[in-house]
């Protein structure tokens, strides 16, 4: 190149439409700039993003021989990338630009044009002392684990499981229960359409226990995670089931003879299951666990009948909880959600009042398989109740006593519910109690309507202000905002359609993953439009009820979504990774260690043969909290050095 | 006073005869209103024709049965024809006119209460109209 | 051609007129409506009480003549005569149980009744169907330029199965007036109710409905309504008479059946008109615009 020695420097000033121009003259700003030291070439143009501003940009770099460039215009955050790749193909170093922002920073923010206009010189200024001493850099090349790791066995993360692995790419699958199949396989059949709930969703399940690219963790959780896209490594924690799932042959006879019961859970405790259980018959994997809190051998040394009668030995009192490390490339959070306790809602007799019961809780009554074998009873004494009140938007919708959003599912599955009721007691008569119906989804407004039409259902718009027991009954005190009247039902039960909100480990999860959670708990995706199943964090993925409220349509597309960004991501074998990260300069160096507190990313290490700092360049960020926290200023980052920086200080300060 | 609702007081004798009579679903009326609005005789009423219906699935048929209204709507089909979900209103309203004149066996109206002049000057089109909807 | 003709008790009383003059302008277009030799009152309204089959024996009856005289269809003028067996042999087609029933009734009259192989159809559908050049060539009257409202009501547009046009905004009459080289205007009442039997004894009811009407009617341009239904022509002759009376600003515009002034269009005798049967007499509107 001729003028290797010296800088060659254009600075390229976008009018941005009118958006930069009306409030900055260009016309001063280049006067201004015009022999300022080491500027060749100072031009503008309309749209510099456009294809024709590119086009100028290389033509210039290549007219001129220019070999660092400054572009004043919008946020770097908007067109950095692009216009380094403008100057990548031009020919030079796609690191020796520098972008003025006076856009968002000077013409957005002023209004009197001479100030604006004096203040654009002065960026401008800043940005070409700090581009002169800008040094050409090479992205760092990181490999791919080309691996995945799904937290959460509900729809979604068997959904996105199966798709990663049928992709050809591995997967973890960890689930915290016994089995996977999350909410779904409590449900009894599902709207719109009414579809058994467990028999679209089992045959998924031990599709996933059969999948040679799936390797099933159940009982397990994560308990750290570190590193960064492409390259994670994370602790599974495999909790104590006492029992050897690779001796246990699933017979199910310790089940028969453990002389223990305790409330089932996954009835929501409408029923009793064995202390050594599985949590429904189709539970994937079928192996039983041992419930170490209400086990007698366990709490008291007596009893282990279930030992005594395993055929292959695989009970195992002595078993201790197990970590496992495994690196992968990506994770998909499908943690999903939970309904609000009802103990939480006196106003609705909640927890005082057995008859009244949340969703899920009917969920199971109506479930062929659940506690009354599909037949409508009711908790407290097993009588058919005659007249249900469900009661929608319980805790939803309500930003002063409990949660501002809106839990989407209720409308539709207490229309469903509604109905089922109805279809099992002929002559009941079910009420339901609303504030709006909220029914956009294919095929739900008809599935609504058909609840009224069909099987009259009363639908009354107005919220319960409380419930109550009286000679039997529970007095449901409400209004109908449409005639503008109270009404008062008196009902044999009551089903609340409780908020949905996130599994109550997430925050644990988020914190583990430096993933951002809404103040509701939800995973925040990076953009709500146009990056909706990926984190804040890059590499993690979001999907299901984690994100936020959804049914299963929506849980099962997004799961898809974000298991091909997943693909996406494992189909190059390397990353790049910003090279504007820090170094250390070794002679300065103390070796103090300040920077390895400091740094939240792990990246900084201590060389103990030489006794300085290092720096992992794969995991930097280039956030730059060593540099500044370290005293003798050995710790430098690439491209913002404290020359640089003062030197644009030095600048703006002339 | 609280409306008290009941299976009783929803699934009445009332209810199984205004379907019948008035051959249509009122359980299908989602409260849009828009019968009510296009109701040329809306403003006469006592009770507007979409809260008629709302009563009608509250099982409030006493208070139906004693309104107005029924007896204001000019049987004209505009509800029916513009109800988004088919109720046709019209013929609800025919409905309850007709239990009351049924089992009242009182009418509505007696053609000796007329007027003689008034009922020279109408012609038989309007009484004979007029009798058949107001008349056992 | 020949059609069956089922008149009615108004068409033969109040609205004499509007059968002279309808007769008439279908012969002149070729068609000889031949009135059934036996008929009685359809019932004027049918009867919404689905229950309760006797109330559909007048309309069943008429059916039963019309299906005698071997013709397929059977043509009505009166709105409301149209409505009421329009709907109920609907109402037959589609409850077999119901025409069962009043079968096994009919047949101590020996007669058997059937819903199918008769069709109802408006003079208004009748006119739209014939030949527009054939009617356009029959019409005497210099263009004229009156004005006038197409009124519908209630009974040619609802309920939606026997519309015999768009339910809510029919164009049949205003194309049958400007072939007989009338002007139209729009307004955005002409199939609201008029308020119907409610004149008997809630008149005020009627004069609310028919205030909002013909103001609107008058502001769009309208010299003059043209309707098929003898009900809706009493309420708004006579109603509007009365409004006139009470209040100096209200201009009330003469009622017509539509026929009377396709007839005048086709230069036929203005005797059949009989205009003495309107209260707001039309003759000097008509003498104005050249029509008499
Ligand atoms: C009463 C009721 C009725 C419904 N009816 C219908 C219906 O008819 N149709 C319909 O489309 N939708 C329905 N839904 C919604 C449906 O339940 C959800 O859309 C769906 O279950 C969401 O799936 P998911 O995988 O996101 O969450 P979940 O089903 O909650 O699955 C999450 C899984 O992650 C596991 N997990 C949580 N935290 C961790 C952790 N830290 N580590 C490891 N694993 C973890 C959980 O144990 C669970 O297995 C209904 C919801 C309710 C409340
Ligand atoms: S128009 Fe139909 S749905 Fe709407 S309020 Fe009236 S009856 Fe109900
Ligand atoms: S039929 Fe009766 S209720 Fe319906 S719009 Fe006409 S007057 Fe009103």
């Amino acid at each position: 190149m001729k003028y290797s020695h010296a800088n060659r420097l254009g600075i390229f000033i976008c009018h941005c439409g009118v958006n930069i121009s009306s409030t900055v003259d260009i016309e001063t700003v280049k006067k201004a700039l015009t022999g300022y030291p080491g500027v060749s070439l100072i031009t503008d143009h309309t749209y510099t993003c456009s294809n024709p501003g590119q086009d100028m940009i290389r033509n210039k770099i290549r007219e001129e021989e220019l070999d660092s460039v400054v572009i004043a215009a919008c946020s770097p955050s908007l067109h950095e990338n692009t216009f380094r790749k403008t100057l990548e193909e031009a020919g030079i170093n796609p690191y020796k630009l520098e972008i003025a922002n006076i856009r968002e920073q000077c013409s957005w923010v002023h209004s009197d044009r001479k100030v604006a206009t004096e203040k654009a010189i002065s960026i401008i200024k800043a940005a070409v002392s700090k581009a002169l001493l800008n040094e050409p850099l090479t992205p760092i090349s990181v490999p791919v684990t080309r691996k995945a790791l799904v937290v959460g066995g509900g729809i979604a993360g068997i959904q996105a499981s199966l798709n990663i692995a049928n992709s050809g790419y591995k997967v973890i699958l960890v689930e915290k229960e016994p089995s996977i199949g999350g909410k779904m396989a409590q449900l009894s059949e599902t709207f719109p359409t009414l579809d058994c709930s467990q028999c679209i969703l089992t045959h998924r399940m031990v599709e996933v226990e059969r999948h040679p690219n799936i390797n099933l963790m159940v009982s397990s959780e994560v308990t750290r995670i570190s590193g960064f896209v492409g390259n994670f490594e994370v602790t599974i924690r495999k909790k104590k089931t006492y029992v050897n799932a690779e001796k246990c042959n699933g017979c199910g006879i310790c089940i028969e003879k453990c002389p223990r019961k305790t409330d089932s859970e996954f009835d929501r405790a409408l029923s009793k299951r064995k202390v050594i259980y599985r949590p429904f018959p189709q539970a994937v994997p079928n192996i039983p666990v041992i419930d170490g809190e209400h086990c007698l051998y366990l709490l008291k040394g007596r009893c282990g009948v279930c030992r005594d009668v395993c055929g292959p030995g695989a009970i195992e009192f002595e078993q201790e909880e197990r970590f496992v490390k495994e690196k992968v490339g990506a994770i998909v959070i499908a943690t999903g959600y939970e309904t609000f306790p009802i103990e939480n809602i006196p106003e609705y007799g909640g927890g005082t009042i057995p008859d009244v019961i949340d969703g899920l809780a009917f969920e199971r009554i109506l479930s062929a398989s659940g506690p009354t074998g599909g037949e409508i009873r009711r908790p407290s004494d097993g009588k058919v109740p005659k007249e249900v009140a469900f009661i929608q938007c319980v805790c939803s919708r309500d930003p002063e006593k409990y949660f501002s959003y809106c839990s989407k599912v209720c409308c539709m599955y207490t229309s469903k519910h509604a109905m089922l009721y109805k279809h099992r007691v002929k002559d009941g008569q079910p009420y339901v109690f609303y504030i709006d119906i909220r029914a956009g989804g294919k095929g739900y407004e008809e599935f609504y309507q058909r609840a009224s039409e069909e099987d009259e259902v009363l639908y009354i718009r107005g919220k319960v202000s409380r419930l109550y027991r009286e000679d039997g009954k529970i007095v449901v005190e409400g209004t109908d905002t449409l005639l503008q009247e109270n009404v008062a039902v008196r009902v044999d039960m009551v089903v609340l359609a409780t908020a949905i909100r996130p599994s109550q480990d997430v925050s644990r999860i988020a914190q583990l993953l430096k993933a951002s959670v809404d103040e509701n708990g939800f995973f925040t995706e990076a953009h709500p439009k146009l990056r909706p199943v990926e984190s804040m964090t890059a590499g993690v993925f979001l999907a299901g009820c984690a994100q936020a409220p959804r049914d299963i349509p929506d849980t099962v597309s997004g799961a898809s979504a974000a298991a091909l960004m997943v693909c996406n991501l494992f189909a190059s074998e390397e990353l790049k990774h910003e090279p504007t990260i820090a170094g250390v300069d070794e002679d300065v160096c103390s070796g103090c260690g300040i920077c390895i507190g400091v740094c939240p990313y792990e990246a900084r290490e201590l060389d103990r043969e030489k006794r300085v700092a290092t720096v992992n360049e794969v995991l930097c960020e280039g956030c730059g909290a060593c540099t500044a926290a370290c005293p003798s200023g050995a710790a430098v980052q690439r491209n913002f050095t404290d020359k640089q920086i003062s030197s644009m200080i030095k600048a703006i300060l002339a | 006073m609280a409306i008290n609702l009941s299976r009783e007081i929803v699934h009445s004798l009332e209810r199984e005869k205004i379907k019948e009579i008035g051959n249509t679903n009122f359980y299908l009326c989602y409260q849009c209103g828009n019968c009510s609005a296009g109701c040329p005789c809306a403003e006469e009423m006592d009770i507007l024709p979409h809260r008629a219906v709302r009563l009608a699935q509250l099982g409030q048929f006493s208070r139906l049965i004693e309104s107005k209204a029924i007896w204001v709507c000019a049987a004209c089909i505009t509800c029916s024809v513009r109800c988004p979900r088919g109720v046709d209103i019209a013929g609800f309203m025919e409905a309850c006119r007709q239990i009351v004149l049924r089992t009242r066996k009182v009418d509505h109206l007696s053609p000796v209460e007329l007027d003689a002049q008034l009922l020279k000057e109408l012609p038989q089109i309007a009484l004979i109209n007029n009798f058949r909807k107001f008349t056992g | 051609m020949e059609i069956s003709y089922y008149p009615g008790c108004s068409l033969k009383t109040s609205a004499i007129n509007f059968e002279r003059t309808a007769l008439s302008t279908l012969e002149e277009l070729g068609i000889y409506a031949l009135e059934l030799p036996r008929w009685n009152c359809c019932g004027v309204m049918f009867s919404q009480s689905a229950d309760n089959l006797m109330l559909q024996l007048a309309p069943a009856r008429v059916i039963m003549e019309a299906r005698e005289t071997g013709r397929k269809r059977l043509l009505t003028l009166c709105s409301m005569c149209y409505n009421t067996l329009k709907r109920s042999l609907l109402f037959f087609k589609r409850n077999g149980e119901k025409l069962k029933k009043i079968n096994a009734f009919l047949k101590l009259e020996e007669r058997d009744f059937s819903a199918e192989g008769v069709e109802v159809i408006h003079l208004l559908t009748l006119l739209s169907e014939l030949d527009t050049s054939n009617f356009k060539m029959k019409i005497k009257k210099i263009k004229s330029n009156l004005k006038v409202a197409s009124y519908y009501g209630c009974l040619l547009t609802r309920p939606r199965e026997i519309a015999l046009d768009g339910v809510e905004n029919p164009q049949i009459m205003e194309k049958l007036l400007e072939i007989a080289g009338f002007q139209t205007v729009n307004y955005p009442f002409k199939t609201d109710c008029c308020a119907s039997f409610q004149v008997v004894n809630r008149r005020n009811v009627v004069k609310k409905q028919i205030r909002k009407i013909v103001t609107s009617a008058v502001r769009n341009g309208a010299e003059i309504f043209a309707l098929s239904c003898p009900l809706c022509e009493y309420n708004l002759d006579s109603v509007q008479q009365e409004l006139a009376q009470e209040d100096e600003t209200f201009t009330p515009i003469p009622v017509l059946y539509i026929s009377q002034l396709l007839s005048l269009a086709l230069g036929q005798d203005p005797k059949l008109n009989d205009f003495s049967l309107h209260r707001i007499d039309p003759r000097p509107l008509f003498k104005e615009k050249g029509l008499l």
